[in-house]
């Protein structure tokens, strides 16, 4: 059942996923791009994270792509409808030669992993619940946690002193 | 064990999905009758018994109008935009506990679909998820007053999650439990949260009346301004997902505001669980009038207020609720450190 779920989710994503990419109207690229979101959150949840999984829902896909359909909807960008500048040839063998330098580097990465623990009888109890998350986060990371926060206070503060001179 | 788990909890769907029905129904003429009694007015009393099967006629009337799509709309969002809207509206109701366990032969049932341990981040992200059918829908309608209504709606959705996000804060701090289970049962024990939270029960009261898009915050649709907002270009039945979607959000919104404030199910100064299964539908009565009161709030507010302007609504948002939900935070922090 597990499995079955697993690859039904994993497809959607990577169809979806090729659809952002692949689409030339960048307001059909975002709704896809939520959806690919949506379905990595139930992956997420088939690995019992529901804590990361409903994050994924609530902060990419509820805050996050939300201000990117306001954006493209306020620049009102419309189909992408520039021909290319490349001879179609050049396209192919640069497209593919970066599939294979790709795909090599993902070969030598999960050759590194070892063998993957997918199963539920090997997670702890207790495990992508809220709590034992926020007690690592609070003690064993608590200063990458708040230099993170730091940076993002920083960049929000840079913002919006760049877009608006006079404060 | 487990086919009667199942079982129960089809029946369960069943019947929170026909009850948020049927009371989106009995919405859709409440609010008629009573705005017509605050004006003087009668309103529809006509279709059957002092006007009961009115939604029912206002139901076929939808299903029979034309159905429009316009010329300049962008087809496939168009069509996708009301459902992306009524499917979150209608899910969020899964978590909510709507009475005391009920007593099956030798079984329990909780009276809730799923009781799951993110359950009020399950809320907040479906509601969340619920912003893109108004957003698509006013940019998939190719018309400007929608556009403007999605812009607007979109702005005002975010600014207000943050509020009533850090609302729930204090409430989860006090009771050190995420899940609807725990805290209706921290409230049946202590008492209800209304007392140790006034400030974020206020707080959330005002952002869900935001979230809901009901006056005083009703930006998106402001008649005067914007014609009808996101759904100006809707006709038939996809109108009628819009206009059913707002008052399934509105039930779901009372219910989460009944369970995190007001005791959920609880009967005040009453055991439900020495009463056996008269407590139970005793605590589903309580929930249900509880649910009521809130939703007579919603029309009661929308009939007595006049709109915010755009720039008083952002300014409530972020320079009133957002400090105000922050300094709860922290005073709830300070009693928990003072009280360990």
């Amino acid at each position: 059942m597990t499995s079955i779920l697993f690859y039904m989710f994993a497809s959607l994503l990577i169809g979806s996923s090729l659809f952002v990419v692949l689409n030339r109207n960048p307001i059909y690229s975002v709704v896809m791009l939520v959806f690919a979101f949506a379905n990595l959150a139930a992956l997420y949840f088939l690995l019992e994270a529901y804590f990361i999984g409903i994050l994924q829902i609530l902060v990419y896909a509820g805050a996050i792509m939300v201000l990117f359909l306001f954006v493209v909807m306020l620049l009102n960008v419309g189909p992408d409808r520039a021909r290319p500048q490349w001879a179609a040839m050049d396209r192919w063998w640069f497209g593919g030669m970066v599939g294979v330098v790709g795909l090599t580097l993902l070969a030598l990465v999960t050759r590194g992993m070892g063998p993957l623990r997918s199963s539920a009888a090997d997670i702890d109890d207790g495990f992508g619940e809220i709590a034992p998350l926020a007690t690592d986060l609070f003690s064993r990371y608590l200063l990458p946690f708040e230099t993170a926060a730091l940076l993002l206070t920083v960049a929000l503060i840079g913002t919006v002193f760049l877009a608006k001179r006079r404060i | 064990m487990i086919p009667f788990y199942i079982g129960a909890t089809l029946v369960k769907v069943l019947v929170v999905f026909s009850a948020t029905l049927l009371m989106i129904m009995a919405m859709t003429l409440a609010e008629r009758r009573v705005s017509a009694f605050m004006q003087y007015r009668l309103g529809p009393n006509r279709v059957g018994w002092g006007g009961i099967l009115q939604p029912v006629a206002d139901g076929l009337k939808f299903i029979l109008k034309e159905d429009i799509i316009p010329d300049k709309a962008d087809r496939p969002i168009y069509l996708m935009a009301p459902v992306i809207t009524m499917v979150p509206a209608l899910m969020t109701m899964a978590v909510i506990p709507f009475g005391a366990p009920l007593q099956v032969g030798e079984y329990m049932v909780p009276l809730q679909i799923a009781d799951l341990n993110i359950g009020l981040l399950y809320i907040l992200a479906l509601t969340s998820v619920g912003v893109y059918g108004i957003v698509l829908a006013g940019w998939g309608s190719g018309s400007k007053y929608p556009l403007l209504g999605g812009l607007r709606s979109s702005a005002q959705l975010i600014s207000y999650e943050l509020a009533m996000g850090l609302s729930l804060i204090g409430v989860i701090m006090i009771t050190g439990g995420l899940t609807f289970g725990e805290i209706v049962a921290y409230q049946q024990e202590t008492g209800w949260n209304i007392w140790k939270q006034p400030l974020a029960a206020l707080i959330f009261l005002i952002a869900i009346f935001a979230e809901t898009n009901r006056l005083p915050f009703d930006m998106t649709e402001a008649e005067q301004e914007l014609v009808g907002g996101y759904h100006t270009e809707y006709s038939s039945f996809k109108f009628a997902m819009f206009f059913m979607s707002e008052y399934a959000n509105m039930i779901t919104a009372s219910a989460f505001m009944v369970s995190l404030f007001f005791g959920g199910w609880d009967v005040p100064f009453v055991d439900e669980a020495a009463l056996g299964n008269l407590g139970v539908g005793l605590s589903v009565l309580a929930f249900l009038a509880k649910v009521g009161f809130f939703l007579f709030l919603y029309i009661w507010v929308r009939w007595t207020f006049p709109r915010f302007r755009y720039d008083q609504l952002m300014r409530l948002g972020w320079k009133v609720l957002l400090p105000l939900a922050l300094a709860n935070v922290f005073l709830t922090g300070l009693y928990l450190v003072w009280k360990a």
